[in-house]
């Protein structure tokens, strides 16, 4: 039955999320803004209180490493389960800040690539830590088809050389998941993810990036020398399989894109609801009864950033709905992405123009906020890397006809 | 057992109705259909007049019927139920079949086929939102399978989707809003044989129109009231029998039953830039005396009117939005230029790639808007989102829709230059069709 609401069972860990996010995030919001790469200690312990969040029944969760398969056998009807929950939580969490989000122990992007494609002698030996995620390289951004960072099989352990960069909480996690190729001939199909820990030797921490937004959370880059990784610590199969090619890693995002497609709409909502209270402040609210036109302009810009808002969240909700369902979600999660990405941008800066200097002044964290919301836009997958797989599904095209 | 005997006792004519209808053949719609058969037989008929019948009450009520709100299961959920679905699908092959065909031949004469009309009243959805008691097959508030039902004709073509759907506006009205005396006599009419033509005239000509500050007045008198106003956009105006309008009674809105034989009511044609087919006429209003008994609910109702019709607009826009991409895709696949298809450029791929993304967010807004209406609950700020939604975003559709197919769009040889047209009421429209 068609019911498009927060799940009634899923409101304790809702209401729960957003006392962390009111009460732990906001306070802190912009000391960590200013305060680029100290690590945010407070988030320890909230720590501890999420991983009981995620234990507490239902298969909820309020970070990353919450998405994942759904591992029920039984197929009992309509699931409501933990991509929901966790897109739930986020989208919370990050009405607080995105940048502390990120920066919470046990839940980075590396825990849902784990989370997407370890086989359960990994999951069981990675359970508890925090993981990192390292795709991206110097010359290699979108196209991550293309990397240049190796990975060679030396009795029993593969041999990883490389450079990586924007390693988000690259610097905090226990462990990084860095995406290697096996043979750079082979394209595509040979490129596989390794989980390193941090500490093994040849993997440096050379630097932390300075950055627009979400400064609280630490962007790492690394060089990797002949880092031996003992070969268990593939994620997936090793057999380099042409047919299936790319399908094993790329999964991890049919998963992660909700989220951080969660993450903007979460944010997006900081800026409506700051922004509303501001207006009224200043004697502008919104008629839901009158069409936008019939009402003060900011008002109507108002209603328009809430009804962008609104689809962002409903698209966001579905393709979590549908990977609780084990429907294949892949446009779904690249359009709750697309959607919910520029739309967080749009709302951000429009928020600062219509409260003018108090927008755009720090004693606000609207402009934090502006600052912060376009980093949803680019990373785990740009707009416009998200309108080719929209299109190229919808049309029906290969990479190589869609460009 | 079976349906069919029984109600062949009650009523050949009826029986007759349904057996002919050879679209529910077609469709498969067995069980379906034989429940509506069993309710609308049941009831029995009012006598079937053209134009300018008597609505009689054919039976006496104690007291309104109304459907009974749905419940929730408290899970987020985007599956249609099973009944649902097969509405859906009966539209969407009635839409496919009978609609698209019709719809530029229609456009082009202001005036969908008669025949036509006639196969979409057959089909029997109105009777899905009148209660068993009336005449009707509704158990419960259809408030989403109303959407799911406009979405799919308007799949086929908006503005006869529009022509078809208007006379279950003014059953959705009563059900929702008559009282006991003004549902036995008119709904009967509308779950039997030959339903008349009816509309839900909101509208008004005047710039920067406020459903709720309208210029068209109602004032008391010994009687009733006096309507003066005027309306504008009411679809299939001249064959209408029976109006649902919407004037200020002591500075508030309220709704007003006409029918169209009343004094002072004329109509004259009013073609526009789109929803053509569903033949627009305006309405005056000249000192127009109704009995005490038109006033058709309360202050409280009419905002719900207003919300519901908007909703109905979204469905449509949803629907012709998709009609777009469907036709946009081969369309994009297939024509070459720079000597390979235009879809193979970004410039043309990611317009389509948005047209999806926002037809999606729309569609979804609507889901949600319409289903806390059916379960009762406050709809009106999710309504205002899905409006501005249909608004915005279901124009730039039919906007980026023509500029795909580039001068091919403007003409007449592809339906997208019609679609423009309909989708541009989309988000101004008020009234006309509810869910």
């Amino acid at each position: 039955m068609i019911h498009l609401e927060t799940p009634k069972k899923f409101a304790p860990l809702v209401a729960q999320a957003h006392q962390v996010a009111a009460q732990m995030f906001r306070p802190i919001s912009r000391k960590y803004d200013r305060a680029e790469h100290d690590e945010p200690k407070e988030l320890q312990m909230l720590a501890s209180l999420l991983d009981g969040m995620n234990a507490a029944g239902g298969g909820g969760g309020a970070g990353a490493a919450g998405a994942g398969r759904e591992r029920s056998s039984a197929d009992e009807g309509n699931r409501n389960g933990s991509n929901l929950s966790t897109v739930l939580g986020i989208m919370e969490l990050c009405w607080g800040d995105v940048g502390l989000l990120l920066s919470m122990p046990r839940q980075g992007l590396g825990n849902s690539a784990i989370a997407a494609v370890a086989n359960d002698e990994q999951l069981a030996r990675f359970k508890g830590r925090w993981a990192a995620m390292a795709i991206t390289e110097p010359g290699t951004g979108s196209d991550s088809a293309n990397i240049r960072t190796t990975a060679r099989l030396d009795g029993d352990h593969y041999v990883l050389n490389g450079e990586k960069i924007y390693v988000t909480s690259g610097a905090r996690a226990d462990l990084v998941v860095v995406w290697a190729t096996l043979d750079r001939n082979v394209g595509r199909a040979a490129i596989k993810s390794f989980v390193v820990e941090k500490g093994t030797p040849g993997f440096e921490l050379v630097r932390l990036e300075h950055k627009l937004g979400i400064r609280a959370s630490d962007t790492a880059a690394f060089l990797l020398k002949d880092v031996r990784v003992p070969k268990e610590n593939l994620l997936g199969t090793p057999e380099v399989n042409v047919e299936k090619g790319f399908a094993g890693v790329m999964q991890t995002f049919d998963n992660t894109r909700p989220l951080v497609a969660g993450m903007a709409v979460g944010l997006t909502r900081a800026c409506i609801e700051r922004t509303r209270e501001l207006l009224q402040a200043a004697g502008v609210t919104v008629d839901y009864r009158k069409p936008a036109r019939l009402q003060h302009a900011a008002a109507a810009e108002l209603l328009r950033m809430e009804a962008d808002y609104e689809a962002a969240r409903l698209l966001t909700l579905q393709a979590a709905w549908m990977a609780d369902n084990r429907q294949p979600n892949s446009l779904q999660a690249s359009m709750a992405k697309a959607k919910a990405g520029r739309s967080c941008v749009e709302v951000a800066l429009k928020c600062v123009e219509l409260c003018g200097a108090t927008g755009y002044g720090e004693d606000e964290l609207l402009e934090k906020w502006a600052r912060d919301a376009k980093i949803l836009d680019i990373f785990e997958g740009t707009q416009q890397i998200q309108l080719l797989i929209i299109a190229r599904r919808l049309l029906g095209k290969s990479s190589a006809e869609l460009k | 057992m079976s349906l069919a005997n029984n109600a062949m006792g009650l009523g050949l004519k009826a029986l007759n109705r349904f057996a002919s209808s050879t679209v529910i053949d077609k469709l498969g719609l067995r069980r379906w259909a034989e429940r509506g058969l069993y309710h609308s037989t049941r009831a029995g008929f009012a006598t079937a007049g053209t134009v300018g019948r008597s609505f009689s009450a054919a039976q006496k009520l104690l007291q309104p019927a109304r459907l009974p709100k749905k419940s929730s299961s408290g899970l987020f959920d985007l599956t249609p139920s099973e009944e649902q679905q097969m509405l859906r699908d009966a539209a969407l092959h009635f839409a496919t079949e009978q609609l698209r065909p019709a719809a530029a031949a229609a456009d082009e004469a202001t005036q969908a086929p008669a025949a036509l009309l006639k196969a979409s009243a057959e089909l029997g959805f109105a009777l899905m939102g009148i209660p068993e008691a009336l005449g009707g097959a509704g158990a419960e508030r259809s408030t989403i399978s109303n959407v799911l039902i406009a979405e799919a004709l308007a799949e086929g073509d908006l503005s006869l989707a529009v022509a078809c759907l208007a006379p279950s506006a003014v059953s959705t009205a009563l059900v929702l809003w008559g009282n006991e005396q003004q549902q036995a006599q008119y709904l009967p009419a509308f779950a039997g044989d030959n339903a008349p033509a009816a509309a839900l005239a909101v509208q008004e000509p005047q710039v920067l129109f406020d459903a709720f500050a309208l210029a068209t007045t109602a004032t008391r008198t010994a009687q009733g009231y006096v309507l003066n106003g005027v309306k504008s956009l009411v679809p299939r105006g001249a064959e209408c029998e029976l109006f649902v309008i919407a004037a200020m009674l002591d500075g508030q809105p309220q709704l007003f039953l006409v029918e169209s034989k009343t004094k002072g009511l004329t109509l004259a044609a009013e073609p526009a830039m789109g929803l053509r087919a569903a033949a627009t006429a305006r309405l005056h209003l000249h000192a127009v005396q109704l009995d005490a008994s038109a006033l058709l609910g309360s202050t409280e109702d009419y905002p719900e009117c207003i919300a519901l019709s908007r909703l109905a607009w979204c469905a449509l826009a949803s629907g012709c939005g998709k009609a777009m991409l469907d036709h946009l895709i081969p369309y994009a696949n297939e024509r070459i230029a720079f000597g390979e298809p235009i879809s193979h450029r970004q410039a043309v791929a990611f317009m389509i790639a948005d047209i999806s993304v926002e037809l999606d967010g729309l569609r979804l807004a609507t889901w949600r808007a319409a289903a806390k209406a059916e379960r009762g609950e406050d709809f009106v700020r999710e309504t205002a989102i899905a409006r501005e939604l249909a608004s915005s975003k279901a124009m730039r559709i039919g906007n980026d829709g023509v500029q795909v197919l580039g001068g091919h769009g403007f003409t007449k040889e592809y339906p997208v230059e019609r679609w423009y047209r309909d989708l541009r009421a989309c988000g101004f429209m008020e009234g006309v069709v509810l869910v």
